[in-house]
């Protein structure tokens, strides 16, 4: 009965500091793909509701991601002129992040963004590594126009996450969220 | 603040987690030197990611080194205030970057190698390690499928292409069996669950590499009787100039930060 009234509670006003930080940090937009909030990059692992302090736990994208600092004061800025201050933010390595852990919400937004969303990859099964077939990537579909006759410009892009691609039915280019 | 070199406590897991972090270190310094001098802007972004990636690698291992040393040492103070006999990269690593195809050939030499590193260090009895390995090793995987790609059109691309990265091969070939040796703090890491010792990685690689090349065509140069020692802290003449570009900031101003 307890259980249900609190899901109830839950469902209408945030009941606590950490569903009321959550419903913040859904807010708060990657610096570098701003069509997404951290949320559904699902890079927030937990949101801790301590005596002193809320204690926010990010996973960061990649090992260099000159984002993550910058996220990590973004996200407390927004949790301290919600009201919910003072906060602290760790990070936590493992397990590590995928873009499996997008959201279905983020990757809509990320393809209306411009921006090909990566496919699944089942973290931890094994990946091959092959040296023949430069063009074997499966095709990807253009974000813009839909089209799976694209082609793979660059394998590095404008950030670590992502690769650089053009269509050559509309002839536009864009960006793939690379799988990880 | 502090400009004078710092002593490095160096119990062997402190120099096993170095050896790896100043490799990745290291490589970042030389492939960011291609930053704006590639050929084309897209090997440019490229190497520039490449060295990102390896930066924040570097970072998380240097951090876990300071805290396994117990002195107190930051990743900055141990990147940038260590003399040159205390760091301990792969000699590979510190060669200046060359033209494109030794820079590529040598980034999947390191990144096969470090791929099969960090799948052995992702079930490392050190949590901290672990963790650092599991992230890295989606990225090296990444890393060697790129330069790989790269080798494979280069050696069975032009003439000159071919003639350029075998060139490269039979250079970097000779830096291979510091990759592999196995001493006591291999042996001190095994022992504890911290880490393989290298020499198990050796296998694996050729067969990689075997299956990489053989694809570029090019042919893999006969062993070599030269040992480099860098993992050890004997570098080549090369080191201290790489060091004195690093380490000229923190040097000049004492415990500057962005």
């Amino acid at each position: 009965m307890s259980e249900l009234l609190a899901d109830a509670v839950a469902t209408t006003v945030p009941a606590t500091r950490a569903q009321a930080a959550w419903a913040v940090l859904d807010t708060v937009l990657d610096p570098e793909v701003p069509a997404v909030s951290v949320c559904e990059l699902g890079i927030v692992r937990e949101v801790l509701a301590h005596d002193d302090a809320l204690e926010v736990v990010l996973t960061p994208t990649y090992s260099g991601c000159p984002a993550t600092e910058v996220i990590a004061r973004d996200v407390q800025a927004a949790l301290v002129s919600a009201g919910l201050g003072p906060v602290t933010v760790s990070l936590r390595r493992a397990p590590a992040w995928t873009t499996d852990w997008i959201t279905a919400e983020g990757r809509r937004k990320l393809a209306a963004y411009g921006i090909a969303p990566p496919h699944i990859v089942a973290a931890g099964e094994a990946v091959p590594v092959r040296f023949y077939g430069r063009s074997r990537a499966p095709a990807l579909a253009c974000p813009r126009c839909g089209s799976a006759h694209t082609e793979r410009l660059s394998a590095f892009g404008s950030t670590a996450c992502k690769a650089l691609y053009r269509c050559l039915a509309c002839k536009e280019p864009f960006e793939h969220f690379k799988p990880l | 603040m502090q400009a004078s070199s710092i002593e490095l406590n160096r119990a062997p897991a402190v120099q096993y987690v170095l050896r790896i972090g100043d490799t990745c270190l290291i490589l970042a310094q030389r492939l960011g030197e291609w930053c704006g001098h590639a050929p084309v802007l897209e090997e440019d972004i490229a190497m520039a990611n490449i060295a990102l990636d390896l930066v924040g690698q570097a970072r998380a291992l240097l951090t876990h080194a300071g805290q396994l040393e117990g002195r107190g040492h930051d990743e900055d103070q141990l990147a940038f205030l260590r003399n040159e006999r205390d760091y301990l990269n792969l000699t590979l690593v510190e060669l200046p970057r060359g033209d494109f195809a030794f820079s590529v050939l040598r980034n999947a030499m390191v990144a096969t190698w470090l791929k099969l590193l960090w799948e052995r260090l992702a079930a490392s009895s050190d949590a901290e390690l672990a963790a650092i390995a599991g992230k890295a090793l989606k990225e090296a995987r990444y890393h060697q499928q790129h330069s790989g790609d790269w080798v494979v059109r280069l050696g069975d691309g032009t003439a000159e292409s071919r003639r350029r990265v075998q060139a490269a091969l039979d250079t970097a070939w000779r830096y291979v069996p510091e990759l592999f040796d196995t001493d006591a703090v291999d042996c001190d890491a095994t022992a504890s669950g911290l880490g393989p010792l290298w020499s198990d990685l050796e296998a694996p690689w050729r067969e990689e590499m075997q299956a990489m090349l053989g694809e570029a065509t090019l042919s893999v140069p006969a062993p070599s009787a030269f040992r480099s020692d860098g993992k050890r802290g004997r570098h080549s003449e090369h080191m201290g100039f790489i060091l004195t570009d690093m380490q000229y900031l923190q040097r000049a101003f004492p415990g500057g930060v962005w």
